[in-house]
């Protein structure tokens, strides 16, 4: 993401050869502008509208029964928000349910990457298996995941059993719900990050390692000197749009936890998600929505520049 | 030899190591698949057993007749079907145009667009959803496809132009150099030169722009509420989260609705990723 610059670029005034070839040929400087309308009508209309508008109706008292003259009543939501003890329990729960979710991502994610970097046979067909959870709809793959781990039937618990363990209540007790929830959303996210450090590990260059060896380096030093820091300009940003991503994540624990009514398991989208379209309350969801944007914004950029901090020092 | 399948320095134990990591972890990755096959191919008087195996005993196609034939199966692919299809299209369409535009010419906001693209990936969803409930309920467009196919064409539209431009980029300007020379204009151009040459990158657009809406099911469950509408992902959730689940003629349903969608994904896994992988590695 250290790509994406806020520069624009002046149209410049001497006269470049492109420029002037555009010109002899007769191409207007409205041209280009025809051809991205569309693109840019429907991504202001879905993206940048609501965006807006969700702002504005973070302000009002919008529910189902006032739906079409809502009040202005100015920052009430936001203050019920953050004076509700609840909102500040769930934000511990999301960062944790955030971390746990990226850092077991990352970890499986490369460790399979290095497993699966070198000559090896049937190694297409591995590549493909282990690609599986990705390539599965992500909400048949939750209800799947809701499948196996029924109390009774589940094969989890089945496979519990058999080893001699007990059964564990994995869909009833909030705090087996939520290990479910990161469980599923593990084996949901690391064929993602097993692709992306593949990926980069390929574009290594051979000889690096070579030289490595010629001075007797170990395989942990090889990793840790070699590996890791030519992995962090493709790692970095991966990890980072994940957790966005883990962070926003709505289907895992709202399709795990439909049929229970206990609050203990969700994360801030699922808890706005429950306010806006399970009890209809709009403006309040809207208010909830905005400070989640704030949280993932500063995370993002503060991540950001760390992150260019750090890459100073290699 | 079978010696020259396997790196040099790769000692006999290791390999076999590596093996066995691998091995469990295709079985993690591959069990929930299976795990519906099996629950699919039970017959209906033996739905909960408690074992293991994948193949049940008496395993029966029943499931999945009941699926396809008695239950609304073919109703919600139909809808899926419809949806996706033109989500594909205008995804597809208003992709091209704008990642050939970001790809050939240099003009004011370029820059600015392109970025704005990809902040759109960003954004979180529960903050659109809200406001965009509001807006299609406004337009007139809760319980109507066109009502699922704008949202979702959004989504997938800055993915596909950042993936065509990345494309075009590679086709060298001198073919459409040639044909203005030729006297052709912009249009034709686009049309008959770089069109053509594009084919493997449309289809990927388009294929990522239909899986989009094939696989979404948070803006469906609160756009569409009559039943006739309904798209696979909201009957599929439906009818497992529903109290008494029929979980035979579920599994059959998940699995006729995944494979088709698996094996796309996987045929395209490759270019999903080189998008963020290229460019960003200094070799």
């Amino acid at each position: 993401m250290s790509a994406v610059s806020t520069k624009t670029s002046k149209p410049t005034k001497t006269p470049r050869i492109d420029n002037i070839r555009n010109r002899n040929l007769a191409i207007k400087w409205w041209t280009p502008y025809m051809f991205i309308i569309p693109a840019i009508l429907i991504v202001l209309l879905m993206v940048i509208y609501p965006l807006v508008f969700g702002v504005r109706l973070s302000l009002t008292n919008m529910n189902l029964r006032n739906f079409l003259n809502p009040k202005i009543i100015g920052l009430d939501n936001y203050i019920e928000i953050f004076t509700d003890p609840e909102f500040y329990i769930t934000f511990g729960r999301t960062i944790l349910w955030t971390f746990a979710n990226v850092s077991m991502h990352v970890v499986i994610g490369l460790w399979l990457a290095t497993l699966i970097n070198r000559k090896l046979m049937g190694k297409s067909l591995i590549r493909v298996l282990l690609i599986l959870p990705w390539a599965m709809p992500e909400y048949i793959a939750v209800l799947t995941w809701f499948g196996l781990f029924n109390y009774q039937y589940g094969a989890i618990n089945i496979l519990l059993r058999a080893i001699g363990l007990s059964a564990l209540p994995w869909l009833s007790n909030p705090n087996f719900l939520f290990s479910a929830a990161i469980i599923t959303n593990v084996w949901l996210g690391f064929p993602f990050m097993m692709m992306v450090s593949l990926g980069g590990l390929q574009s290594i260059p051979t000889e690096l390692y070579e030289a490595a060896d010629i001075d007797g380096a170990s395989s942990w030093q090889k990793f840790k000197n070699i590996t890791l820091p030519m992995l962090k300009p493709v790692l970095v940003p991966a990890a980072t749009l994940g957790a966005v991503w883990t962070f926003n994540k709505l289907n895992v624990i709202y399709i795990l936890a439909k049929n229970s009514s206990d609050s203990r398991v969700h994360i801030l989208v699922t808890k706005v998600y429950r306010a806006g379209f399970d009890y209809y309350r709009y403006g309040y969801a809207a208010a909830f929505s905005v400070v989640i944007f704030l949280i993932l914004a500063l995370f993002a950029s503060s991540f950001i520049k760390a992150m260019k901090g750090t890459e100073e020092v290699y | 030899m079978l010696r020259d399948k396997f790196e040099r320095n790769d000692k006999p134990v290791k390999i076999v190591l590596i093996y066995l990591a691998l091995i469990t972890m295709c079985l993690i990755t591959v069990y929930p698949a299976l795990n519906m096959l099996t629950i699919a191919l039970r017959p209906g008087n033996a739905l909960f057993q408690s074992n293991l195996k994948i193949i049940p005993d008496n395993a029966t196609l029943a499931n999945f007749e009941t699926a396809i034939f008695k239950r609304n199966l073919l109703l919600w692919m139909r809808n899926s079907l419809l949806v996706s299809f033109l989500t594909g299209i205008i995804g597809v369409i208003f992709a091209t145009s704008a990642g050939y535009a970001f790809s050939r010419y240099k003009f004011f906001g370029a820059k600015v667009t392109l970025t704005l693209f990809l902040l759109t990936q960003i954004f979180p969803a529960p903050m659109l959803l809200l406001p965009t409930y509001i807006l299609l309920a406004k337009l007139k467009l809760l319980n109507n496809f066109l009502g699922l196919i704008i949202p979702y064409a959004a989504t997938a539209v800055p993915f596909c132009v950042w993936t065509l431009k990345g494309y075009f980029d590679t086709i060298p300007r001198s073919l459409e150099e040639s044909a203005y020379i030729d006297g052709a204009n912009v249009l034709t151009t686009f049309f008959k030169i770089i069109l053509p040459l594009s084919k493997p990158a449309l289809a990927i657009a388009a294929l990522f722009s239909f899986m989009t809406a094939w696989n979404e099911y948070i803006i469906s469950r609160i756009i569409i509420t009559k039943p006739q509408l309904a798209t696979l992902p909201l009957g599929l959730v439906n009818m497992q989260t529903a109290f008494n689940t029929e979980w035979g003629v579920y599994s059959a349903s998940a699995l006729l609705t995944s494979i088709p969608a698996m094996i796309l994904f996987v045929s395209l896994s490759k270019y999903l990723v080189s998008g963020l992988t290229v460019g960003s590695v200094k070799g």
